[in-house]
């Protein structure tokens, strides 16, 4: 990773986290489905980045939108969680002859189908934390599991709109 | 040892997400807790500005709304004052300091606000520096918007009624039945009063106005009405009663501090006498 991809990077999660903040804060479709776009920037992040510098950009990261959403800790521990267990489902869905050194899990380099079945499953299980701990003790299991359900099918629409409105195309092959 | 080291370095990546898991967890508690003091929250001063702006920028849509608001409030403040006015040839006499005004209010714009959770909390922009104190009420024409958590130089920190912490000591105006307004987490609109015994009578519509028993709010303040009067399914002694909130919650803009000068006094008779007050 050059200096280059480490400022777009940088720039991209600081554009997301705005975005997120500013204009997805209060926005939850129907009351049930919420954007978490700054997500993204965590799915993003090159396969060969290490597990524990992946979880610490999360958690710092998570931190961030928590103190705007006056959450504390909500989005860091989902964020954290979200972030361990990318590392783990990478291996477990990677293609046959592994990942191309410093390859990014984006559509335009791993296509549409395998981005879909990476994605999904990660910001659901992002979802389920964040819902968990902001209704323990007061809803049911019910609205947690209906709350995280849309919340990861919107998120996800918004995630792949988001790449492929304005992420270049790299390579077409 | 060695090996134990080794092994150690190679699951570091799971210890490390489950010590952050932990202090994120960590957080959350100390953070709901209602005297627990908060680190990094939106009083923060960097955080306080963004959201001002924020603020500045959609709010500055709704101004024509919020002055018309305004103005309706600053006629019927006025009819009132007319009411109290001292007539030309009359007697006034001065009156006991028992009556002297025990309240006083503050104005405050909010600046940032969250209803979808179920601890939602609002933002505002004053601090101590204008005299805001942690444990005051905020309410606004309509109704009761919350209670102050915590403040910064600049910015403030409240409970928003839509909390689920949050229990706010009110009755039954006509029949002065007295119970505590908490919100079930769900709706927006709706919350819920409870510990109203079984045997009172009460019917939809009957209007829910704030106790004063708690020394936070002074008394007399709408809450919102009774949409639903149903017998408790848990608890049979109690009615589970449902309540329109009057205030809407997605567009408050200005807000009232009201701060008791006699809190202090009442809270340290109330730990004197070890009666836990209910806030």
């Amino acid at each position: 990773m050059n200096i280059r991809n480490l400022l777009s990077y940088f720039l991209l999660i600081i554009f997301l986290s705005v975005v997120q903040v500013l204009f997805l804060k209060n926005l939850a479709l129907f009351g049930v489905a919420f954007a978490f776009i700054y997500l993204l920037g965590i799915l993003i992040l090159p396969v060969s980045l290490r597990p524990v510098s992946l979880i610490l950009i999360a958690f710092a990261l998570g931190l961030i939108i928590d103190v705007f959403y006056e959450t504390i800790g909500m989005h860091a521990a989902a964020a954290t969680f979200m972030a361990f267990a990318r590392s783990l489902w990478l291996r477990a869905i990677s293609p046959t002859g592994g990942y191309v050194e410093a390859e990014e899990p984006s559509i335009s380099e791993m296509g549409f189908g395998w981005f879909l079945s990476y994605s999904l499953p990660l910001i659901f299980g992002y979802s389920l934390i964040f819902f968990t701990a902001d209704q323990w003790g007061t809803g049911g299991l019910l609205e947690i599991l209906n709350k995280s359900f849309f919340s990861a099918i919107f998120t996800g629409l918004l995630v792949i709109l988001v790449q492929l409105l304005f992420f270049k195309r790299r390579r077409r092959i | 040892m060695l090996r134990i080291l080794q092994f150690l370095y190679r699951i570091r990546a799971f210890i490390l997400f489950v010590f952050l898991e932990v202090a994120a967890v960590w957080m959350i508690v100390s953070n709901n807790s209602p005297q627990g003091a908060a680190f990094f929250n939106s009083s923060n001063a960097l955080v306080g500005t963004v959201l001002k702006h924020q603020a500045d920028v959609v709010q500055f849509f709704s101004l024509a709304e919020a002055n018309e608001a305004l103005t309706t409030e600053n006629a019927e403040i006025l009819q009132q004052l007319l009411a109290l006015q001292v007539k030309p040839d009359s007697i006034t006499l001065p009156l006991d300091s028992v009556f002297a005004a025990t309240y006083e209010f503050r104005g405050a714009r909010v600046i940032g606000n969250s209803l979808r959770f179920s601890q939602n909390y609002l933002t505002l922009n004053k601090g101590s520096k204008d005299g805001v104190k942690p444990g005051m009420g905020i309410f606004n024409p309509h109704g009761v918007v919350g209670r102050i958590k915590s403040v910064s130089e600049n910015y403030s920190i409240a409970f928003s009624l839509l909390n689920t912490g949050l229990m706010i000591s009110s009755k039954i105006k006509s029949t002065d039945v007295f119970g505590s307004v908490q919100w079930d987490g769900k709706s927006s609109t709706e919350a819920r009063l409870l510990y109203v015994p079984r045997h009172v009578r009460t019917q939809e519509g009957d209007t829910i106005v704030t106790s004063g028993f708690n020394a936070v709010f002074p008394e007399g303040l709408q809450i919102g009405i009774i949409s639903r009067v149903a017998p408790d399914e848990k608890d049979p002694n109690y009615l589970n009663l449902t309540i329109k909130l009057s205030t809407d919650f997605s567009r408050i803009s200005y807000v009232y501090l009201v701060e008791n000068t006699q809190f202090n006094e009442l809270d340290s008779l109330a730990r004197e006498s070890e009666i836990i007050n209910e806030y």
